[in-house]
């Protein structure tokens, strides 16, 4: 946190600038305040991160759903906000039939998606028809909170690109908070302690050379301790799907480094 | 126990405080991993429990807003708060301190972000020592801001009150059963008042100090509520959450299992 960073308490003045007033604020009588309990930074424009708070869909956000219910044309999808959000059958990236909606996508599927629309009603559209997004069926889920999601993909995404190069992961952070990694299990394993680290600590300074010293720690630490990989070995088996087969991961693994996740977000390191 | 002879004794009240102090606070943000907001709050002997949920889907469905949010608290006082067992489930009175204390926090709460969403506010009573309402809304409004709601500001509260003829602040047990007035009020740290009620006699200069009083005490409450709040993210450099929220699980889709 440099300097002009401060925590502050929703109410707190913040300046006389009411131009310059942004999100995290209100203004009243020439004044600006913060509306939340966050961080404020005063550089440029005024504004506060809230250290908390739900996933609020705008236009244009990249988030992952997951498919709570398939109704007649719509699927509805769960986006880890207030609204749900309404994937509709003409926002699929091919013509289906309303009676195969759920051969393509069923509930518990999840998917990379965009927020086309959102109404003041708060009815919030969702759509599958571009290159980049796509139903996603490996790798692993985890969710942070929402207004970390900034810190962790750092300045032109740097910290992002930290993480996938010492991990060999490809990460995709959904603007909900949903992160998608996928990779070997043990460059997860570290991308997930990595990323709940960032999100303990985003708030305290040096967030950037502390993830280096934590990534040259996790390098050098003796070998695992085998009762902790039997256990994740068990846990793993248990959750994965029975047709994903050892060839098609082959095959995954080695397109992936330049792969997908890459190409969609277009930060090729 | 009976009626006490004298409630001040040479200026001091029978705990020991001078006429125009408040009780110990001690106050605990992020107590629970389940909810977004919460906070744990002393106020002297009172023991209460905020929580607060949201916003989120309302259910049941007609009660949402089109164009705002809906705010809901729920005062409770839990059965061995008080010295005889209280019946639990809502009576009268935790209606009554439900919607008071609820529209003490509405004023402040920027509602119209959240269309169509719930904010729910619990407040668990786990020890009564006269001013629960107060300490509730204390509680409550720190847990608000530990849920990242948006906010005008922090809401303090405490009571004043007469006993013996003099104003006191923030009465205990002995001074609210036989004391001659008892008036909580919540306030906004520029002085906006959101509760007011009033139990007893004042005249209108009393009423008028009383507030007075009542202002100094909310404001020294507020700058509690804040260091507190401030404190929760300066006792926690890297320190893993041994049992991490529920909700933060990470989940397998297939993918490459054994190595």
């Amino acid at each position: 946190m440099e300097m002009d960073k401060k925590l502050v308490t929703p109410g707190e003045f913040l300046s006389d600038e009411v131009a310059l007033a942004d999100e995290g604020t209100y203004v009243e009588d020439g004044k600006v305040f913060s509306s939340v309990f966050g961080i404020a930074s005063l550089k440029n424009h005024i504004r506060v991160v809230p250290l908390s708070g739900k996933y609020i869909p705008r236009p244009g956000d990249m988030i992952i759903g997951i498919v709570t219910e398939v109704s007649f044309s719509n699927w509805i999808v769960d986006i880890r906000s207030p609204y749900e959000g309404l994937l509709h059958i003409s926002e699929f990236p091919r013509r289906i039939e309303n009676t195969d909606m759920s051969k393509y996508l069923t509930v518990g599927d999840s998917i990379m998606t965009l927020v086309r629309d959102v109404d003041p009603k708060m009815k919030v559209e969702l759509t599958l028809n571009d290159q980049r997004l796509r139903q996603i069926k490996e790798g692993r889920i985890i969710d942070v909170t929402p207004s970390k999601v900034p810190r962790l993909i750092g300045r032109n995404g740097s910290m992002i690109a930290m993480l996938k190069n010492e991990t060999n992961c490809n990460i995709f952070v959904g603007q909900n908070g949903r992160i998608w990694l996928t990779g070997k299990d043990k460059g997860m394993d570290m991308a997930v302690k990595a990323i709940f680290k960032i999100e303990r600590e985003s708030h305290i300074p040096g967030l950037t050379d502390r993830m280096i010293k934590f990534f040259k720690d996790e390098k050098h630490k003796p070998i695992k301790e085998p009762e902790k990989e039997i256990v994740e070995t068990e846990e793993v088996k248990i959750e994965e799907p029975a047709e994903v087969e050892k060839p098609a991961e082959d095959v995954f693994e080695e397109e992936k480094p330049g792969g997908i996740l890459d190409e969609l977000l277009g930060d090729n390191k | 126990m009976s009626k006490p002879e004298k409630l001040i004794e040479n200026g001091i009240r029978l705990d020991g405080r001078k006429p125009d102090e408040l009780r110990p606070i001690k106050i605990k943000v992020g107590v629970l991993n389940r909810a977004d907001g919460s906070c744990y709050f002393e106020f002297g002997g009172n023991k209460v429990i905020a929580a607060v949920y949201g916003p989120r889907e309302v259910h049941p469905r007609h009660q949402q807003k089109s164009t705002s949010a809906v705010v809901r608290y729920r005062y409770n006082m839990a059965s061995f708060s008080v010295e005889e067992r209280k019946r639990p489930g809502p009576d009268r009175r935790s209606i009554e301190v439900s919607k008071v204390s609820r529209e003490a926090l509405e004023p402040v709460i920027f509602q119209e972000y959240f269309p169509r969403s719930a904010i729910d506010i619990f407040v668990e009573v786990l020890q009564a020592d006269a001013g629960t309402r107060t300490a509730g809304i204390n509680a409550a409004s720190i847990a608000l801001a530990d849920a990242g709601i948006p906010m005008k500001s922090l809401v303090s509260a405490c009571a004043v009150g007469k006993v013996d003829d003099t104003l006191v602040l923030d009465l205990n047990k002995d001074e609210d059963n036989y004391g001659q007035a008892d008036m909580p009020i919540a306030m906004t740290p520029d002085g906006k008042i959101t509760l007011l009620q009033m139990d007893g006699h004042l005249t209108r200069d009393e009423f008028k100090e009383g507030l007075e009083m009542a202002k100094i005490g909310c404001l020294a409450i507020h700058e509690m509520q804040k260091t507190a709040l401030i404190e929760k993210y300066s006792s926690q450099f890297d320190e893993p959450n041994d049992n991490p929220p529920f909700s933060t699980g990470s989940s397998q889709i297939g993918g490459d299992a054994v190595e």
